[in-house]
């Protein structure tokens, strides 16, 4: 060999470069796939992890003496503590460049002279009630004050007075206070209380203009019962409408809203089947439901459910916080339904409502004597130890959903039965979004079998004629035309489903089932005619013209039928064939119902399983029919018997194929749809799918939301099934090549 | 009646009834659609109704029919019309248009109702800025507040087309570009202020920059405000169908045509003009009314970045697939990854490209490359590259097994041949092979535009708006403006079918949309299939 390695040398080298970049070109097509996969599982994840909680900073208190009310800040920036003398003080919980941590930045006494504390309540609106001996109360409500100096950001802590700083007599009478729950808004001030003399009252402060602006107010005293013992827990609902009170187990409901009297609403007692006592009592937020702790270790959370017998308290669940330990102490969050638990010896679990989630559980406290408070964003806890308080952080972001809550059915608040609900906002605040990813996927279920019952007979049958017994001319023709309608964008068959074909089928309902006799029987017709024509004239039109013979034939058919639709609604549906499947069968009509999805998506899936059939039987071995041919065989039956057989795998592929097309397809249920979330096999009836449903919310949920990790969970629930049933498919068609290419 | 059962031959006609059906509903479906949307741009005549209720009052209805049916009698519970013993009633819908006298486009007049129906010559279509069209008589015409003669309007109407264009001009290209700079501007400092180094000489410098372009912007507004001027001079009296004269200022107004005057030329002359007009103008209206031309626009932006993604990437899998890969497991996984890519539902793509390109990718070439614009985001919002990329994704596997088709059809012998004269491997591919698979790969792209081209789920999260303020392509540094959202056809049908306030009136236009989409989509289609047919003809001829 002659070659210089000079010469050589670069050209092998832009080879191998040539190589290396084509390979990592070919492999990047799996690593997009791949990507896409860990992307989804990346965004989805957070929503099933379990709560965590750990230490972020412990200060020392400067004020000495015991604590009796502790708490930060919507930030974790500035921690504060009431301590029994009735003294606030701030601490500052992070360091900045002025205050460094643990410094102390504001003491006010909260009390005059000669008062005594007596008890201490803190709202879910983050007021603090100091109860005096004497039977007054005074209301404070720490403040955060933000400003700017330049770009430099201060946040300084103010004690506010919501309600004036005089003590105010909770009782006309001035009696000493037993105990008492104290609710407040901006215009009005609730307070349910026991005296020392067996009364229980209420007493309504009523704001002159806003408590926000102004602290005046006028007092309106109502008695509500007399000659109370001793009662154990006493709590008005945070709008005001409901009292309750727990004595001996007995739980009795009040309305409050009443201006001239306060009615007993009920009694129930909430342990009497477990044969426990109630050990805390909480209302969650969102003042509808109840929290029972009990001595044998379980939280039950009771509502209002609507009955036969009007509304009533019902156990929803329970909860198992303890086997042995009673729960002593429930902290409700503010804003979601999480509540914390607390056991005698200290151990404290978290656990969510709704979802039925057991977040976390660990020893944290000494005992359940421990004061612990929730920050106000329930992402962090504040605790006060011997002398000094102690900052936790808790991440728990997503407690709403777990897989049991998306799947099955969830009894919420305020419905009468557990159910499937999807339900994602709304315009009120304190709503709680209902995530059941049931309701959905079974709109997709539905859309994908409607149309797959309209596809899969149109789509094989023109496919066996195709591949079978067309002459090769015409099918030069046909396959394309056919399949260029897999080119339509489905926006287009979504708008003329939604406003063209959804109005055609109201007007002509009758039409649709006429359709449904009249093309077969058409054809029958045609091909009996066919069948009895005299021989010269059959070969001038042999049968394989069959599909142009039978084309005007079927456009007649569908004339007749829209023609005869107006005469059969007349004379067997009274006129209006709607009204008669509303009024007369009791079943919903929805305009743009299941039956036009069914049609349109049938239209975009035809041409995929059209095409794929066709290759499976276009590609059967030609000596196999001959052979069937030769012994005898008529075509039909060498079709049934060899051919169809032979291509069965690949028909069954192309069936999985036009199904993952339709699980997946947007456009055209998103238009031809009502959207409405309801599981109802009804055909007349609208439907939500998992793809409309993201294409409908996505770009209005708010990034890193549960809602939206949940609509990336729909995307990943959509992309598993169409992996499966292409994987599947491709599987299949490999196998079925390689049978093929053996015979 | 049995032997013919037996024969098999009435399943035979069944499976050629299956044939027909979905033959029926190809053709079917182009042809609705283009004789909706063709319909739409040829100028119908104007009909004037004279119409009676059973109590004897008259009224006078004028404008075009835009569709007829025939309703059971029973349907109607109508007092207005004495219906007599017929069994059905033939009713008419009428486009009336004038809505600033009734409140809707749309009417039906009942067939026994109508007295006497004509087709008066000189009626006259005003189609409008704003407000959509107006039917009537022309009256008067006045020239700066003087009567003058009608048929001085042709040239009224020129004249106010100009100034309108004037306006246009100077609002959104030459105001436009100043609004641009300034903005500019106020990033430049708010970077420099990030990066400490806003000295008081540049601070001057930028602000001296600032008084240039107000006083720039002075001048325009004041030229502004004169052709504002100048274009309210002429106006118009037009009698409506009730009788009521209203002024029209022809300010408001874009053409008149008198549709029952036309000829067939004349109004196939029409007819290309609006088919022109559809394409070239911007929407109006709330896109109800005027042109499709930003869409358009979009479509074809965002397809083409898609293609230059894609293109490159989708070649060199095939042939990695194709000429390098072994026949073992990696390689099988490959292929399924590629029919998975193909069968993925589009939404995912655009949940993915969301989360993934917009908010993660964007969000992090934000904080690195644009923090003086944050918070609001630059690339960090859904756009048209986001969009483009994510097509790209989507219509990797059609580009695949497009070329990967072309190449598995190149004789064997053409490789070896090369590979024997001494050449490598990858000389063999670029001169020998990839020359002769590029109509393979040109069809590969033609199909993937196709498919882009009518995808809309996955663009309604990473980039596409129902009305974008300016083209991602304009005359401001840097011209190309990758991170503007953008207008698509296929979102517009979507939008405007089913979003917009007026459904009905915007109908239409859908459909002419829909015909535009749906051609060019076809006849990308067809494209890539000819050149497909005729390669296999090619290579059929090589192997012999």
């Amino acid at each position: 060999m002659t070659i210089s390695a000079k010469t050589f040398e670069p050209r092998q080298l832009k080879n191998s470069l040539a190589r290396w970049m084509i390979s990592a070109g070919g492999v990047s097509v799996l690593f997009t796939l791949v990507l896409i996969f860990m992307y989804l599982v990346y965004v989805i994840k957070p929503v099933f992890e379990s709560a965590s909680i750990e230490p972020e900073t412990t200060i020392q208190f400067v004020e000495q003496g015991n604590t009796v009310a502790v708490g930060v800040d919507e930030l974790k920036e500035i921690g504060f503590q009431i301590s029994e003398q009735g003294v606030m003080s701030f601490y500052q919980l992070r360091a900045n460049d002025q205050h460094p941590v643990g410094e102390q930045l504001l003491i006010e006494p909260l009390l005059i002279d000669d008062e005594t504390l007596q008890k201490v309540r803190a709202t879910t609106a983050n007021q603090y009630i100091l109860l005096t001996t004497k039977g007054t109360i005074k209301v404070v409500q720490p403040a955060f004050l933000l400003s700017f100096d330049g770009d430099k950001r201060m946040m300084k802590p103010a004690v506010r007075y919501p309600l004036g700083e005089d003590a105010i007599f909770i009782d006309e009478n001035e009696a000493k206070i037993v105990d008492f729950s104290f609710v407040m808004n901006e215009e009005k001030a609730v307070i349910l209380a026991l005296t020392e003399d067996k009364r229980l009252i209420k007493t309504s402060l009523i704001a002159e203009d806003d408590f926000n602006y102004d602290p005046e107010f006028s007092a309106e005293y109502q008695l509500v019962q007399e000659d109370v013992e001793a009662i154990d827990f006493i709590q008005v609902t945070p709008d005001m409408t409901l009292g309750m009170v727990a004595s001996n187990n007995e739980v009795s409901v009040y309305e409050l809203d009443s201006d001239w009297d306060v009615p007993l609403k009920g009694q129930f007692n909430p342990v009497i089947e477990q044969k426990a006592n109630i050990t805390a009592m909480a209302l969650l937020s969102g003042s509808s439901s109840i929290l029972f702790g009990t001595d044998k270790g379980k939280v039950l959370q009771w509502f209002e459910v609507a009955t036969a017998d009007g509304r009533e308290f019902q156990q929803i669940r329970s909860f198992g916080v303890s086997v042995d330990e009673p729960v002593t102490k429930i902290y409700p969050e503010l804003y979601r339904k999480s509540f914390f638990t607390v056991t005698p010896a200290g151990e404290v679990g978290l656990f969510y409502t709704t979802s039925e989630a057991d977040l976390w559980r660990g020893q944290m406290l000494e005992s359940d004597q421990q004061l612990m408070a929730i920050a106000p964003r329930a992402n962090g806890l504040a605790i006060a130890g011997n002398g000094e308080l102690e900052v936790l952080t808790v991440h728990n972001e997503h407690p709403e959903v777990t897989w049991s809550a998306l799947w099955q059915e969830v009894w919420y608040e305020g419905y009468p039965e557990p159910d499937y609900i999807w339900q994602s906002t709304s315009g009120s605040d304190d709503f709680e979004a209902k995530f059941s990813l049931v309701p959905i996927s079974f709109g997709t279920m539905k859309a994908a079998m409607y149309a797959m019952l309209f596809a899969v007979p149109v789509a094989i049958a023109a496919a066996i004629y195709t591949a079978y017994f067309m002459p090769p001319v015409m099918r030069r023709t046909v396959k394309p035309t056919i399949e260029l309608m897999e080119a339509l964008p489905t926006v287009i068959l979504g708008f003329l489903a939604g406003l063209w074909l959804a109005p055609l089928i109201e007007a002509y309902l009758p039409a649709v089932f006429l359709l449904l006799i009249l093309l077969p029987l058409a054809t029958f017709v045609t091909a009996f005619a066919w069948y009895k024509l005299p021989k010269n004239i059959k070969v001038m039109l042999p049968e394989s013209f069959a599909p142009l013979i039978i084309l005007p034939v079927l456009i007649l058919a569908a004339l007749l039928a829209f023609y005869l639709s107006p005469v059969v609604e007349a004379s067997w549906f009274g006129g209006d064939m709607r009204k008669f499947i509303t009024n007369d069968l009791g079943i919903d009509f929805d305009q743009r119902n299941a039956l036009v999805v069914g049609i349109a998506m049938g239209f975009a899936v035809i041409p995929t399983i059209f095409s794929m059939a066709e290759d499976a039987i276009f590609s059967v071995p030609k000596h196999l029919t001959s052979g069937s041919l030769a012994l005898g065989a008529t075509q039909w039956q060498t079709l049934v018997k060899v051919v169809l057989l032979t291509a069965s795998p690949g028909i069954f592929s192309a069936v999985m194929m036009g199904l993952g097309r339709a699980v997946g397809e947007t456009m055209i249920v998103l238009m031809a749809t009502g959207n409405t979330p309801v599981i109802d096999w009804s055909i007349f009836q609208g439907m939500r799918t998992l793809s409309a449903n993201i294409a409908v919310e996505m770009p209005e949920s708010e990034v890193g939301s549960s809602h939206y990790r949940i609509l990336f969970l729909a995307a990943f629930v959509l992309f598993v099934f169409t992996f499966v049933f292409n994987t599947l498919a491709e599987f299949v068609r490999q196998r079925l090549r390689e049978k093929y290419s053996s015979l | 009646m049995k032997t013919w059962f037996k024969s098999g031959s009435p399943w035979v006609w069944l499976s050629a009834a299956g044939v027909s059906i979905s033959l029926i509903s190809v053709v079917g479906l182009l042809f609705l659609i283009a004789s909706r949307g063709l319909s739409f741009f040829w100028p119908s005549q104007i009909h004037q109704f004279e119409l009676q209720t059973a109590q004897g009052q008259t009224s006078v209805v004028i404008g075009e029919i835009y569709d007829r049916e025939r309703i059971p009698a029973s349907q109607l519970n109508n007092a207005q019309v004495d219906l007599g013993d017929a069994e059905s009633v033939e009713r008419y819908l009428v486009k009336t248009g004038n809505r600033e006298l009734v409140n809707l486009d749309f009417r039906w007049v009942l067939e026994p109702m109508v007295q006497q129906q004509s087709q008066p010559e000189d009626v006259a279509v005003i189609e409008r800025r704003t407000n959509g069209n107006f039917y009537g008589f022309i009256e008067e015409v006045y020239m700066d507040g003087e009567s003058v003669d009608v048929a001085k309007l042709d040239s009224f109407i020129d004249r106010v087309n100009e100034l309108q264009e004037d306006i246009e001009q100077l609002q959104g290209t030459d105001i436009g570009a100043i609004n641009y700079e300034l903005e500019r501007i106020r990033l430049k400092e708010r970077k420099a202020e990030l990066d400490g180094m806003l000295t008081d000489e540049v601070k001057t410098g930028f602000e001296k920059r600032r008084q240039e372009l107000a006083a720039e912007y002075k001048e325009l507004e004041a030229n502004l405000n004169k052709l504002r001027r100048d274009v309210q001079r002429d106006k118009i009296v037009v009698r409506a169908m009730d009788g009521q004269t209203v002024d029209i200022n022809l300010e408001q107004v874009l053409q008149i045509n008198f549709n029952n005057q036309m000829g067939f030329f004349s109004k196939l002359g029409q007819f290309f003009t609006q088919i022109g007009n559809f394409i070239g103008d911007d929407p109006r209206e709330a896109n109800t009314e005027g042109g499709v031309f930003p869409a358009i626009f979009g479509t074809v932006l965002m397809v083409l970045l898609m293609t230059v993604i894609v293109s490159p990437l989708g070649v060199v899998a095939a042939i990695y697939l194709h000429e390098y890969a072994g026949n073992n497991a990696f390689t099988k996984l490959l292929r399924i990854a590629v029919i998975n890519l193909a069968g993925v539902p589009s939404i995912v793509y655009g949940v993915f490209g969301l989360g993934f390109f917009v908010y993660m990718v964007g969000g992090s070439i934000d904080q690195l490359f644009y923090p003086e614009s944050l918070p609001s985001p630059t690339f960090g919002s859904p756009g048209v590259l986001w969009s483009a990329i994510t097509l790209a994704i989507l219509t990797l596997p059609v580009v695949i097994v497009s070329t990967e088709e072309g190449l598995a059809r190149i004789p064997s012998s053409m490789r070896h041949g090369s590979l024997a004269l001494g050449a490598t491997k990858a000389e063999t591919l670029w001169r020998i092979i990839l020359p002769i698979a590029s109509p393979a790969i040109m069809t590969g792209i033609i199909l993937a535009i196709a498919r882009a081209a009518g995808e809309v789920a996955p663009l309604m999260l990473v980039g596409v708006v129902k009305m974008a303020p300016s083209l991602p392509l304009d005359g401001n540094f840097p011209f190309l403006h990758l991170d503007r959202k953008f207008m698509h056809l296929g979102f517009h049908i979507y939008d405007v079918g089913f979003q917009s306030p007026n459904v009905e009136a915007a109908r239409p236009l859908v459909y002419a949309t829909a015909l535009l989409l749906v051609t060019i989509i076809v006849a990308l289609n067809m494209t890539a299939v000819s050149i497909r047919n005729r390669l296999r003809e090619k290579y059929r001829a090589l192997e012999h």
